[in-house]
């Protein structure tokens, strides 16, 4: 999706507990951990289930990609320099149908366009050989 | 636990001070405050500093300037409760008699970090990688409240409007110019909701406070000496076991309902506050997270009035606030601190709240994925 040769935004930071959460965007799947615990899911990917089990005994599952726009924000001014012409970007909470939230970017839209309630679905931006980020598109 | 009193405080002005770094700030805010406590410098057994960028022995780097040295002092960080995150420092090694006199110090000098814009934030920080900056988060605070609430943009500018007005009367602000709900609504937009006027500037400044021992007080006091009736510090919980950040009230409410309990009041006993609106949807969030109003009534009190100096109601802000006061981060809340001294001596000048005996003082710091908040610390202060 991105054409830029060079990504100057910052990346994710990698490591082996997250591993599969990231493996999954790259394979344009989104993979989510859950705790076998409680079944819950949660976010964002980490070695432990930050619910009331405290438990490290999670497994990794498939999620649906689709969920509702909680909360946004317009940003008419980039946290950096690295997003010199990017604005106006939505950042939002998505609140997804797995039930957690996860903050990410709605594109292939007019930002005026956006709404509390919307009903998205994630689409994957390759931003280098290594890294894709999951971002959300108006549900078809 | 004993009980600890502040004896003096001191302050810079709030602006951009390139030339001044953080160390040539703190020497003139702690020796302000050393002075206005009319104590021997060489007294101060302990000192805190409260910094977020300005790097490392800050403290030290201030303190030598003055000829405090050789004391323990101790450099404290947490976001942007830095400030009072270094007085409750002070407090509780008072309180629980390790020292009888500490100096707790706040400093920063962001124009020499940054040109201007939000702070930077962590760059591995899941979130920041998907260009959330602090104006954002607090935008989606707004939208989402304001969408719930029934809240309006005018309601958002009318908290700009009561704090350039309180810091139209205080010397020491970035701003003290009077503005209008127009000018706040007509400033370039920074993340919807919030435009330029609704966001704090960015801004270097130093603060202090001189706390002592209940034993050494009446031995010492030169100044009506104000009483810390509760000082609480707590640090965020997850916003919800699934959720990433958003809403920072539960850190508030949690942290303020342990400093009313310890002073024995409760938000209906409070004259004066000085709360953390580093964004102007932020003031509304905090009256209901301090107890000033129900969930979801933060815009009536706006409405009402009410929180203007002298207005029949708690008066918050009346040194104008992280939006026009200013909010160099480590000085925050230490300046907020000495505003409450002040207006508790009766020293607050034009904006003095009448019959002002007790206030309250809530910082908050940060975000992090999944948590509501780094640190928030309020205290009570009573004469």
């Amino acid at each position: 999706m991105s054409e830029e040769k060079t990504y100057n935004k910052p990346l994710p930071d990698f490591r082996p507990e997250t591993k599969p959460y990231w493996e999954g965007t790259k394979n344009h799947a989104m993979v989510l951990p859950r705790s076998k615990e409680t079944g819950k899911f949660f976010f964002y990917p980490r070695a432990m289930s930050p619910g009331d089990d405290m438990s490290e005994d999670i497994e990794w599952v498939k999620a649906s990609g689709k969920g509702k726009v909680w909360t946004y924000a317009i940003h008419h001014m980039g946290p950096s320099k690295a997003y010199k012409g990017d604005p106006p970007y939505v950042v939002a909470l998505i609140e997804l149908e797995e039930g957690v939230k996860m903050m990410s970017n709605v594109i292939d839209v007019d930002v005026n366009d956006v709404h509390v309630g919307m009903e998205v679905e994630v689409v994957y931006d390759d931003v280098t050989d290594e890294v894709t980020l999951p971002k959300f598109k108006p549900a078809q | 636990m004993r009980d600890v009193y502040i004896l003096g405080v001191g302050t810079t002005p709030c602006g951009r001070f390139p030339d001044k770094g953080a160390h040539i700030l703190g020497r003139e805010a702690a020796w302000a405050a050393i002075k206005d406590a009319g104590i021997h410098p060489r007294k101060i057994e302990i000192a805190f500093c409260g910094h977020v960028y300005q790097g490392m022995g800050v403290g030290q780097r201030t303190l030598k300037e003055i000829g405090l040295v050789g004391q323990p002092t101790i450099n404290v960080e947490g976001a942007c409760g830095s400030g009072t995150l270094s007085f409750w420092e002070a407090w509780r090694t008072i309180a629980y008699g390790q020292y009888d006199i500490a100096l707790a110090l706040g400093v920063e000098n962001l124009s020499r970090v940054l040109s201007g814009g939000p702070l930077p934030l962590e760059e591995d920080d899941i979130e920041v990688a998907l260009g959330m900056g602090m104006p954002g988060l607090y935008a989606m605070r707004a939208k989402r409240y304001m969408m719930e609430y029934d809240v309006s943009m005018e309601q958002l500018a009318k908290v700009v409007v009561k704090s350039r007005h309180h810091a139209s009367l205080n010397p020491i602000a970035q701003y003290n110019k009077e503005m209008t709900i127009e000018e706040v609504l007509d400033s370039p937009m920074i993340a919807d909701p919030l435009t330029r006027n609704m966001c704090c500037p960015v801004g270097d400044a130093s603060a202090a406070a001189v706390l002592c021992s209940a034993d050494l007080v009446d031995k010492l006091a030169t100044k009506t000496p104000i009483k810390v009736l509760g000082c609480v510090a707590q640090s965020g919980k997850y916003s919800s076991p699934e959720g990433l950040t958003c809403d920072p009230s539960e850190n508030v409410m949690r942290t303020s309902k342990m400093a009313y309990e310890m002073a024995g009041l409760g938000p209906e006993d409070m004259d004066v506050a000085e709360i953390h609106d580093a964004f102007s949807i932020a003031e509304m969030m905090v009256y209901e997270a301090l107890g000033f109003c129900e969930k979801g009534e933060g815009a009536k009190l706006i409405e009402d009035g009410s929180t203007w100096i002298n207005s029949g109601g708690v008066a918050v802000n009346p040194g104008g606030g992280l939006l026009s006061r200013g909010h160099p981060v480590g000085a925050t809340g230490l300046l907020q601190t000495a505003e409450i001294v002040w207006q508790l001596r009766g020293e607050a000048g034009k904006r003095q709240q009448e019959n002002a005996n007790v206030g309250v003082i809530e910082t908050m710091g940060g975000a992090q994925p999944s948590m509501d908040g780094i640190t928030c610390v309020v205290s009570v202060l009573g004469k």
